[in-house]
């Protein structure tokens, strides 16, 4: 009598017969898809993209169809169709920073980075003049902008985390609320506040209230997320020990939770970095250095982009492009910052 | 002291006093909580702070203008020869702007970002889960001024040509006919511009409601034979239908308020216009941008009354966004 070993089957796995009608399916799909753009009139990459998937769709369903049924074909198609959806957004994305970067680099020199606008206009040839005016005002704006709403969106959070009042549930919902407020309405609100009521006209620290007002819930939500994260144990820890609520948040929780406090701030910083329509009620335009934040216009990333593009000369749609890719990698270089620095307090 | 060579008792040692007690914070902790406590109001103190001034600016407009404000569809400021301004200042034709370049958008993103969601949640292998997020994630965090120099050189030719193929074949219906061939910048490409602005938005809200199904149901389904997308149909779609309408209508909050991105791509005038592949549309955001330039005191008021009611508007859509998303979540239904 002879033994046979039973070798373990998974039924599940894609024979290689599967993998060959996959892979069939998808070169036929490829091979109609150029062949329907190049023999209709149909163009562009998205052309292709859609009748791959269209016909990637039909060959498979076909092959499934034999296998496993109407239900196989079912699941197919859904599972194709998450697929395309997924693809289609990263595709959106990429065409964005694509066009970013390839048509933003073409302006980018040394002028354009260590000069301002004083003696040339948005009109001029590149290579006259830059934008290091912008830079230094808009960092302007995001330091005025974390001095008022770090602390504010940090006790907000520390509100609703360790002390949990009464009044919790309500600030959660305004706070919520708040999230959801048109940048324009806080530009037009520190308008008429502020610059219809007092003396003070555009300067730089109005565009920082207008900011914060954006930047509040973003650092609140984020922190608030971040406190909850600290065990509770620790808590405890320091009130067993001995020291008062107060000793415990500034001296354990806080601590606890200090690179996520700052992700909340990094996080509030890029929402806030690249706004303009709040700008052009309360900073102004500027062509040259102020750093004088309290008196002022001011000279600002995002206005030399909008300026640029309403310019419509091709210097100034080429300066437009190139100051929003210097904003872009502030903005990306922030958000790897908050990334690493959230990974790692999630970690702990 | 006196008696005290007389004692033949040890002598007593004084008990301390029992110490009190209590349940009374000390006075740091009294300050810390004043403290917190006054800066947690500060999200109230500015939202009311919001209404009050842009109501107080607005408020000639409004009493002027009165119930017409929302209903008229004319912006206009003439002076007569003796200098007395008749202003007309109506939102009607703003208004339905916006519905409708929100509308679109949200018919746009919504399906793409729940199969998006649903991509990330049951189909995607980790790694590329994990890039998929990062990207979405930085979809949300790009200026949406860059989305506006995007959506005009990049996206607007190309929507251009979309629209001419869906004027062809679909022309016969009246929202895609247009009185004149002209193709750009129309409410179709706004939308779809915030479309793109609101697909991080709803997916991330929708992959967050998706991933919470319970695990249970799931095997359940497995179990009674179903494929992967019958139990998508059967358990997750149910499950997480509302946080997918809560999802969607913080994104309508976001495309009603959006400002420059859509200014950059829309023609806007004054006239209610449902033909959306022509290049004519409203947004109230954009017009308070466009109109501001040139704005004397009396228009200045006309647009802080139109900023009170986007800010209005903005607000409703928020709170009942909120409190589908919330109700969903918690109730693990």
């Amino acid at each position: 009598m002879s033994t046979t070993s039973v070798k373990p089957i998974r039924p599940w796995a894609a024979t290689p017969r599967d993998r060959i009608l996959t892979a069939f399916s998808v070169g036929l799909a490829v091979l109609t898809s150029v062949v329907v753009v190049l023999a209709t009139p149909m163009k562009g990459k998205l052309a292709y993209f859609a009748i791959f998937f269209l016909a990637w769709f039909v060959i498979d369903s076909l092959f499934v169809l034999r296998k496993s049924g109407p239900k196989g074909v079912r699941d197919g198609l859904a599972a194709k169709l998450t697929l395309f959806g997924g693809v289609l957004v990263c595709m959106t994305v990429f065409s964005i920073l694509w066009a970013t970067i390839s048509r933003g680099l073409k302006g980018i020199n040394v002028a354009f980075l260590t000069q301002n606008l004083r003696n040339a206009s948005l009109f001029d040839p590149i290579g006259n003049g830059g934008i290091l005016h912008a830079i230094s005002g808009t960092l302007m704006l995001i330091l005025i902008a974390i001095i008022i709403s770090v602390p504010m969106g940090i006790l907000t959070a520390l509100y609703l985390t360790e002390i949990k009042g009464k009044a919790a549930g309500l600030i959660q919902f305004l706070v919520q609320a708040m999230s959801g407020v048109p940048s324009v309405v806080a530009g037009l609100f520190i308008y008429a506040a502020i610059i219809l009521n007092t003396p003070l006209r555009s300067s730089a620290f109005l565009g920082g209230l207008a900011l914060t007002i954006l930047m509040v819930p973003t650092v609140t939500r984020t922190a608030q997320e971040v406190l909850n994260l600290v065990p509770r144990d620790l808590r405890e820890a320091g009130l067993a020990m001995g020291a008062t609520q107060w000793k415990t948040v500034a001296l354990v929780v806080v601590p606890a939770a200090r690179s996520g406090l700052i992700t909340a701030t990094i996080l509030g910083v890029a929402r806030i970095a690249g706004e303009t329509a709040p700008l052009l009620f309360t900073v102004g335009v500027f062509d040259g250095y102020n750093f004088n934040p309290f008196k002022g216009d001011q000279g600002t990333i995002p206005t030399v982009v909008w300026r640029g593009l309403l310019g419509g000369t091709p210097e100034s749609i080429q300066r437009a492009w190139s100051a929003i890719l210097v904003l872009l990698v502030v903005v990306l270089i922030m958000f790897v910052a908050a990334r690493t620095l959230g990974a790692r307090s999630m970690k702990k | 002291m006196k008696d005290a060579g007389m004692s033949i008792d040890a002598p007593v040692k004084a008990t301390p006093a029992p110490r009190k007690i209590t349940t009374k914070p000390r006075v740091s902790d009294q300050i810390f909580r004043a403290i917190v406590t006054t800066f947690s109001f500060s999200a109230l103190l500015i939202l009311s702070l919001i209404a009050l001034f842009l109501l107080l600016k607005g408020f000639a407009t409004l009493k002027e203008q009165g119930f017409g404000f929302i209903t008229n569809f004319e912006w206009s400021v003439i002076a007569d020869e003796n200098g007395v301004e008749t202003a007309k200042f109506g939102l009607q034709a703003m208004l339905i702007g916006t519905l409708i370049i929100s509308l679109i958008a949200l018919f746009i993103a919504v399906p793409l970002s729940v199969l998006t969601a649903l991509f990330l949640t049951f189909y995607a292998p980790d790694r590329i889960k994990r890039v998929l997020v990062t990207i979405i994630d930085l979809m949300a965090a790009f200026p949406s001024i860059l989305y506006g120099l995007w959506g005009f050189f990049v996206l607007m030719p190309m929507a251009e040509y979309w629209a001419k193929l869906i004027h062809k074949w679909l022309g016969w219906i009246y929202i895609f006919d247009v009185p004149d061939p002209i193709y750009t910048r129309s409410p179709f490409i706004a939308g779809i511009v915030l479309s793109v602005m609101i697909i991080p938005i709803i997916t991330s809200v929708s992959r967050e409601v998706f991933s919470q199904t319970p695990l249970d149901r799931v095997q359940a389904a497995y179990a009674l034979g179903a494929t992967k997308w019958g139990m998508i149909r059967a358990v997750v779609l149910p499950f997480g239908a509302g946080g997918v309408v809560g999802g969607s209508m913080l994104g309508l909050g976001r495309a009603f308020g959006e400002t420059v991105a859509v200014f950059s791509v829309l023609n806007i005038v004054f006239r209610a216009n449902f033909q959306i592949l022509f290049t004519q549309g409203g947004n109230i955001a954009s017009m308070i941008i466009q109109k501001w330039g040139e704005a004397g005191p009396k228009e200045v008021s006309a647009l802080m009354a139109a900023g009170l009611v986007l800010f209005i508007l903005t607000l409703i859509v928020n709170f009942l966004a909120n409190a589908v998303v919330t109700r969903t979540v918690k109730s693990g239904r």
